[in-house]
């Protein structure tokens, strides 16, 4: 499908609406944000690839980019997983909760979305730590897969911790050994892996008396603290990618605010990755739970229509 | 007063009906209207409205004239040479102190409603479809503007009718800047914005959306691509109170309330997903445009809306008619007043306020009376508050941009042409001002534009 887009456009395209012809790169801007293959990974979680040349030929691990799926939806910001420069592809894996999602699902191979933007955030600050300890709890692992990627090409040794719930809502497993050098697995209720969570199998390694030089972390808020202060002063780096919930993405709305060592800094812009020492972790949970009965009555309504 | 004749009043809904919708306030004079108006101009005036009252210098006296004969497409063509969109200048700028407040009927009886007539000129010109004039000559040189709102508009709307070819690139998924996402439908419908920016493609002009410049496309590469590259982000990062609490849930900035309402028309929730929380009794930190803004979309979503202030009543900044608009529809003011703590007795959504009653003290930077603590706190329940207390220039480019001097307030560098540190790329508006006016950015954009027709020229 890729390929058909290249021969179709040849080296340069200039379309209706843009033109730049940036670094050679195909920049099919009237084909951007069009499904190119959509996967379930495990019940309710799917992975999606899109083309985005322009985003993917600036992505760096650890940023995210914007996503509308039609007129009228929110705008959601999305983990980068993979891409392609060349080809000008993106993966994002997402899990099927609110109305976006569900929109989203709704959605197939061919279909386009009615905008994308990226890549956004800071790049994380991955580089050559030595022995490093990577952490994705749920739909964070694949979310941290381009970090400890990363980690690896650049040489460092890669301790990798991923958990879910059980072992049916584990995904990216595969990849995350390809990429590190060992690989523990934790859920909630021990149907794969050590039971318990991620940050159980952290306090395990770092009592047994391994020592890390660095930590990443990308999951649920709790985890993310959990992780953090089981580190706190034996892991002299720490980073930790946060999840706040997002309007604009480019920094102007302030809706994403978090306090990082008592000064206030925007998620979307600052971040998304901070040092977990820092974050004033209370507050983010907060600021999490302000949606909770909006987000009911849009599923709400999406439901009833869906029953038309 | 009556040798002057009397001024024109635009019909404004009622303030009980207005409320119940984002539909506009204000409407629009009729041909006639604008004629018999139009026609009060008097003769041999020296136009101090047109050189000191107008920052980019509209040819008011020739307008009044071309409308008071009925020549209303002239007038048009004459407004354009100057403001590219007189339907959107005529609706946000800040009259009465700059063109109406400098005429000479003002000191004679009531200032000419030049704004409402620029406002019908074009509205009628949109409605008519007059298309404006590009030159037939073509440059063969590109330029590319960053930033969507007025400052960009200009520059992309004189050099594609200079003959260059002009692309514009936007990081939201509508053009307009602060009069897409800031200025509110019933201030400025979305539906003029959006006829302008047809108008600008209808000349040529390329629009890119969901570019963020600086990490979609560095403005290095844009340099390498372009052979000029003109920057107007604008100062959209809001400012914090710093004040304890201030991160609570229900806790907006009116930047992220606006957007959520204007640019994801949340007040459509849930046919449009995004959400908004609205309050019972909402109180909104801040008495300038955006304040003003905020509160009276806050009414309009049903709530019991209060203006928090620092200051007095004289000092408030905005545009008087909106401030005017905001009480004839409810708002309720509090000068004097400003947060110290907010509150949540669940902690997590916020309650309530504690208040510091201030007085005015001696003349600050600005002349204004500064507001100085008298030492009484007052508590105030609230279920939502807003902070509207100001932005700075947009950090986002600058952060990516080696080489692009700043100066400490985050503002963009320029010399007096618009020329920034790095060669081949310009400025102009909120982004080398700091926060402004629309017809200021215009002004910006203007220079800025014939600085670039200049450089160009030579190379
Ligand atoms: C709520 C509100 C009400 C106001 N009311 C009035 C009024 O009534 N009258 C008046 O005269 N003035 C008013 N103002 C001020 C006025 O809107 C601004 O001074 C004016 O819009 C500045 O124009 P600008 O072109 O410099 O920037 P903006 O209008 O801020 O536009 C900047 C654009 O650049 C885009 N951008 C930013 N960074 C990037 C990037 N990296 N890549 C790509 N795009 C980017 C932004 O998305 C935005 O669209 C108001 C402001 C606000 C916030």
């Amino acid at each position: 499908m890729i390929e058909d887009f290249l021969k179709m456009h040849g080296k340069c395209y200039y379309s209706t609406t843009a033109n730049p012809c940036i670094g050679g790169t195909v920049l099919d801007i009237a084909r951007e944000g069009t499904i190119l293959e959509k996967e379930e990974l495990t019940t309710n979680i799917y992975e999606m690839k899109l083309y985005a040349p322009k985003i993917a030929r600036a992505a760096h691990a650890g940023q995210f980019m914007l996503l509308m799926v039609d007129e009228k939806g929110e705008r959601v910001p999305m983990t980068m997983v993979d891409w392609d420069s060349t080809q000008g592809w993106i993966d994002i894996v997402y899990q099927e909760v609110g109305t976006t999602t569900i929109k989203l699902t709704g959605h197939g191979v061919g279909d386009r979305l009615f905008y994308v933007a990226g890549p956004l955030g800071k790049p994380s600050r991955v580089g050559k730590f030595g022995r490093v300890v990577v952490i994705g709890g749920g739909v964070g692992v694949p979310a941290v897969y381009p970090i400890a990627r990363t980690l690896k090409l650049q040489g460092n040794y890669v301790v990798s911790i991923i958990g879910a719930k059980t072992s049916n809502a584990l995904v990216y497993e595969e990849k995350m050994k390809e990429v590190s050098d060992e690989l523990i697995v934790t859920t909630d209720d021990g149907s794969r892996g050590l039971k318990g969570f991620t940050s159980d199998a952290l306090r395990g390694l770092l009592l047994n008396g391994q020592e890390f030089n660095a930590m990443w972390s990308v999951g649920p808020t709790l985890m993310m603290k959990a992780c953090s202060d089981v580190a706190a002063g034996k892991i002299p780096n720490s980073f930790a990618s946060l999840n706040s919930l997002m309007v604009c993405g480019v920094g102007m709305c302030g809706a994403c605010r978090v306090t990082v060592k008592d000064k206030i800094l925007l998620t979307c812009v600052d971040g998304p990755e901070f040092i977990s020492y820092d974050v004033n972790w209370k507050e983010l949970a907060i600021r999490l739970k302000s949606y909770m009965r909006e987000e009911t009555v849009s599923l709400e309504m999406l439901r009833g229509a869906d029953k038309l | 007063m009556s040798k002057v004749g009397k001024r024109i009043q635009a019909r404004t809904r009622p303030a009980c009906e207005r409320v119940k919708d984002f539909n506009e306030v204000e409407l629009v004079i009729n041909e006639e209207e604008a004629i018999r108006e139009a026609a009060r101009d008097i003769k041999y005036c020296v136009a101090p409205c047109m050189n000191r009252g107008c920052p980019v210098n509209v040819e008011i006296p020739t307008m009044l004239k071309l409308v008071s004969q009925g020549k209303i497409k002239e007038a048009y063509e004459s407004l354009i040479t100057r403001t590219p969109v007189p339907s959107i200048t005529g609706r946000v700028c800040q009259q009465e102190v700059q063109c109406e407040g400098s005429c000479v009927l003002d000191r004679l009886g009531e200032p000419i409603a030049i704004g409402a007539i620029e406002k019908f000129v074009g509205d009628w010109a949109l409605e008519n479809g007059i298309e404006v004039a590009v030159s037939s000559q073509k440059k063969g040189k590109s330029v590319a503007v960053v930033g969507s709102g007025p400052a960009g508009i200009v520059v992309a709307s004189e050099l594609q009718r200079a003959g260059y070819d002009v692309t514009v690139f936007e990081a939201f998924h509508e053009p307009g800047g602060v009069l897409t996402y800031g200025i509110p439908e019933f201030r400025l419908p979305k539906r003029i914005v959006r006829r302008e920016f047809e108008k600008l493609k209808n000349i040529g002009v390329k629009l890119e959306l969901g570019a963020v410049i600086g990490t979609t496309y560095t403005v290095d590469e844009l340099l390498k691509n372009f052979n000029a590259v003109f920057l107007g982000v604008g100062a959209g990062r809001p400012m914090f109170l710093n004040a304890p609490g201030e991160n609570y849930a229900n806790i907006y900035t009116a930047n992220e309330f606006l957007t959520r309402v204007n640019l994801m028309k949340s007040y459509k929730f849930p046919e449009y997903d995004t959400p908004l929380h609205i309050g019972r009794k909402v109180a909104v930190i801040g008495a300038g445009n955006t304040a003003m803004d905020a509160a009276r979309s806050a009414l309009r979503l049903g709530a019991e809306t209060y203006i928090i202030y620092r200051r007095g009543r004289a000092e408030m900044t905005g545009r008087a008619v909106e401030v005017h608009h905001a009480e004839e529809e409810g708002v309720k003011f509090m000068f004097y007043s400003s947060p110290s703590e907010f509150l949540a007795a669940d902690g997590i959504n916020v309650s309530g306020i504690k208040i510091m009653k201030m007085k005015p003290g001696e003349p600050d930077r600005t002349g204004r009376p500064r507001p100085v603590p008298t030492g009484e706190i007052v508590n105030f329940d609230v279920d939502m508050v807003i902070t509207a207390i100001g932005f700075y220039p947009n950090p986002l480019i600058p952060g990516m941009t080696p080489g692009l001097k700043t100066d400490d307030h985050g503002r963009v560098v320029v010399d007096l042409e618009g020329r920034t540190s790095i060669s081949g790329v310009y400025a102009g508006g909120d982004i080398v001002t700091g926060e402004s006016t629309v017809i200021e950015a215009m002004g910006w954009g203007r220079r800025v534009a014939k600085t670039i027709n200049r450089d160009l020229s030579r190379t």
